[in-house]
């Protein structure tokens, strides 16, 4: 806690614990500011193990997943020894995003890899990872759109004081797929393992099955191997620093592992994936010192019974629903992003209560190689804003209802998402005093300036008042 | 323990009764902290708990019992509370087995375990010792949480014999009480856990069921409890007493109110 108080304010969308390594390798857990880099040599001390910190609610060790953003909406990141489980989207093209993501994160702290696939070689899937953006002057143009977002929050919202309320999210990632000599450098000088199952399969394996099919008996074997071999957790006492192990296992549960969840609804191996995820979890939780992510195409799974298990079965799951051949791609609300993001369960670690984010509609959005999260209803307010600018009243109707005086967060654009009907435009008026109640009053009801003001109807209502 | 669950329920820890079966139940939300109530309850109330925790590390309960008042491992070790942990030992049996039987050995087991070596465990740890020094109240048996067990490949039915032995013998036998977790799986058709929840439904005393709001996620309310008490063995006789209540959970402890009634609302 107290490196928490030193080295920043550990609070949710500002100040991470700057990562204690000597080399210029950039993490998402840095302090955001004008002093980015330089602050470590005072906290380089606190900080045990490189790429963690500590969370303000119980001092748990958090590691980032690569993504800010999400590390908001976890609670600060994973926690060690925990798994991080994934529902892939449709057409699995941002799930692996997020487990390369992971792994990069990883290998910009310094972490070990595990990194097991029965699709494609782990070699591979690192080379394609993306590199840590040491752009400085990207970074610098970041550090300004986050100021102005600050600004732009600052400016109490008088009109649409409900929207206040909710949090404005920063969020941009630093990593960008760019080909850079410094990555490639990075991934030398880690540590990782690669499970490639093609390759494993073909050895003799000398043990009975415990109704877990081959390819994850062997997993599960390789894994603890390397647990036990590489001291995470704690049984050889470790002469160099403690370090973190990062697991990612892809696409868990397709046909490629040996399973048939994702064929058929009542298959043969349905504990096979469940029983292997208890094992692993115990492995993860005995270890001092791993965290895991799985991908899982759950879209797949025919029988909803297991989706419910593989999900009680798991910390924290994440899942990804993309708009590509969805009717929701039309959707206007949507048209600025590639899918939606479900938080769908967070640990409760040590504690009754957890760290849950009031935000539930997310959205992600992948432009120009950058990922980000953000809540769906922010972008329609940026848009309301621009046509209703604030500091303004408006006179609005909705369909039977007379003109009335109102307020942004009862226009007429919101109020035809919310009621879904639709609502007549507002007409922008501005004035100096508050409108007379007009008529007999039985109708709340109020009049422009030159509308029925003295008893004779001077203008056709709605027509745009120039300002005086 | 929660005092306010304590007065729902109309039971201290100095009265506790005996000789009942408790099903703990939750749909669509996570109801893992009626265990630590009633583990807290049960260590505070002097009687003998063996723990079967599945689902997660002895440290997490233990933290969450010091928030409660209890400490697990001062428990432990003047003999009151026996834990198995589900994940260390599943490490053990899986990766390092031995000839002698395990818990849980069904792990190894190529098709349907059973749940035997479990029950004999069980057995052992609340077996009453007539050694005439101070006695401990009642033993009772808190198992976290049986629809992990129907995952890791035991059949529904194992798990119900299982119940049933336990309540044999720690219920009747030895006039303790039995607690047990079970998850709703609501609408997705999982018949095995239809099962389950049904046949014990059936055969126990009190039934703490926590469900998620049905209108969604809400972060002043964060569920519905609805108690039941029942007599299993009377089926004609008095209709079974219900009530519900919606929940809060704090750092340290759980508020209930009626349902609608929620500070924050009021």
């Amino acid at each position: 806690m107290a490196a928490a108080g030193t080295c920043g304010t550990g609070t949710r969308s500002t100040g991470s614990m700057v990562a204690a390594a000597s080399t210029n390798n950039v993490t998402s857990f840095q302090r955001r500011g004008p002093r980015a880099s330089g602050a470590d040599s005072g906290c380089s001390r606190l900080v045990s193990i490189a790429g963690t910190r500590r969370s303000v609610r119980n001092g748990q060790l958090l590691v980032s997943t690569g993504l800010p953003a999400l590390d908001q909406f976890l609670g600060g990141g994973l926690a060690v020894g925990t798994l991080l489980l994934i529902e892939e989207d449709k057409y699995n093209i941002y799930s692996p995003l997020l487990f390369n993501y992971f792994l990069a994160e990883g290998i910009a702290s310094g972490h070990a890899l595990l990194v097991a696939s029965a699709k494609e070689d782990p070699a591979d899937i690192l080379q394609k990872l993306p590199a840590p953006l040491i752009d400085h002057s990207y970074k610098k143009e970041c550090d300004e759109d986050i100021c102005g977002h600050k600004m732009e929050s600052d400016i109490k919202m008088k009109i649409a004081w409900r929207y206040q309320l909710f949090p404005k999210m920063e969020s941009s990632d630093r990593y960008i797929h760019v080909s850079d000599d410094n990555k490639y450098q990075l991934i030398e000088t880690s540590k990782w393992h690669g499970f490639f199952l093609p390759e494993k399969i073909s050895s003799t394996f000398n043990v009975e099955s415990c109704s877990l099919t081959s390819g994850y008996m062997k997993l599960l074997q390789f894994i603890q191997n390397i647990i036990y071999e590489e001291g995470f957790d704690g049984s050889n006492p470790q002469k160099k620093q403690k370090n973190i192990l990062r697991i990612g296992i892809q696409n868990l549960g397709s046909p490629l592992w040996g399973d048939d969840i994702c064929c058929a609804e009542n298959c043969d191996a349905s504990h096979s994936v469940t029983k292997f995820l208890y094992i692993l979890r115990a492995l993860l939780r005995t270890s001092l010192s791993a965290s895991c992510i799985i991908t899982v195409p759950t879209h797949l799974i025919q029988n909803k019974a297991v989706i419910a298990r593989v999900t009680n079965l798991s910390d924290t799951v994440v899942g990804l629903e993309s708009f590509i051949g969805s009717e929701k791609e039309t959707n206007p609300l949507y048209k600025d992003y590639h899918g939606l993001i479900h938080i769908r369960q967070i640990p409760r670690l040590n504690n009754l209560i957890y760290d849950i984010s009031d935000v539930k509609d997310l959205a992600f959005k992948l432009k120009k190689k950058l990922f980000t999260i953000e809540w769906v209803q922010d972008n329609y307010l940026r848009q309301e804003r621009n046509i209703y600018p604030p500091g303004f009243s408006y006179l609005l109707k909705q369909k039977d209802s007379a003109w009335g005086e109102g307020s942004l967060q009862h226009s007429t654009f919101l109020m035809s998402f919310l009621a879904k009907a639709t609502t007549f435009a507002s007409r922008l008026v501005r004035h100096c005093e508050p409108l007379k109640q007009t008529g007999s009053g039985r109708i709340r009801q109020a009049a422009g300036p030159r509308l029925w003001h003295d008893g004779r109807r001077q203008e056709a209502p709605g027509l745009l008042v120039t300002p005086p | 323990m929660f005092p306010e669950l304590n007065n729902l329920l109309n039971t201290t820890p100095e009265g506790a009764e005996q000789g009942k079966l408790t099903l703990l139940c939750d749909a669509k939300t996570d109801g893992s902290f009626l265990v630590h109530h009633f583990l807290s309850f049960y260590l505070k109330a002097n009687c003998k708990v063996c723990f079967v925790a599945l689902v997660q590390s002895f440290s997490h309960y233990n933290i969450v019992g010091q928030k409660l008042g209890v400490s697990l491992t001062a428990a432990r070790e003047r003999g009151q509370l026996v834990v198995l942990e589900g994940l260390k030992s599943a490490v053990d049996v899986f990766f390092r087995p031995r000839e002698e039987p395990h818990p849980l050995q069904f792990l190894r087991s190529a098709n349907a375990g059973d749940l035997q070596p479990l029950y004999a465990f069980v057995r052992d740890a609340l077996q009453p010792v007539d050694s005439g020094e101070a006695a401990w109240r009642c033993p009772v048996l808190l198992v976290d949480d049986l629809s992990v067990l129907l995952s890791l490949g035991v059949g529904p039915v194992a798990v119900l014999d299982f119940v049933h032995y336990c309540r044999a013998t720690v219920c009747q036998e030895w006039k303790g009480n039995v607690v047990c977790l079970v998850h709703d799986s609501g609408d997705t058709e999982d018949e095995e856990s239809d099962v389950l929840l049904n046949g014990l439904s059936h055969q126990s005393h009190l039934i703490l069921r926590a469900e998620g709001l049905a209108t969604g996620f809400c972060k002043d309310v964060h569920g519905q409890l609805r108690i039941l008490w029942r007599r299993p063995l009377q089926p004609n006789t008095h209709q079974d007493r219900s009530l519900t209540y919606q929940y809060k959970i704090q750092d340290k402890s759980v508020s209930f109110f009626a349902k609608g009634m929620s500070p924050a609302v009021l």
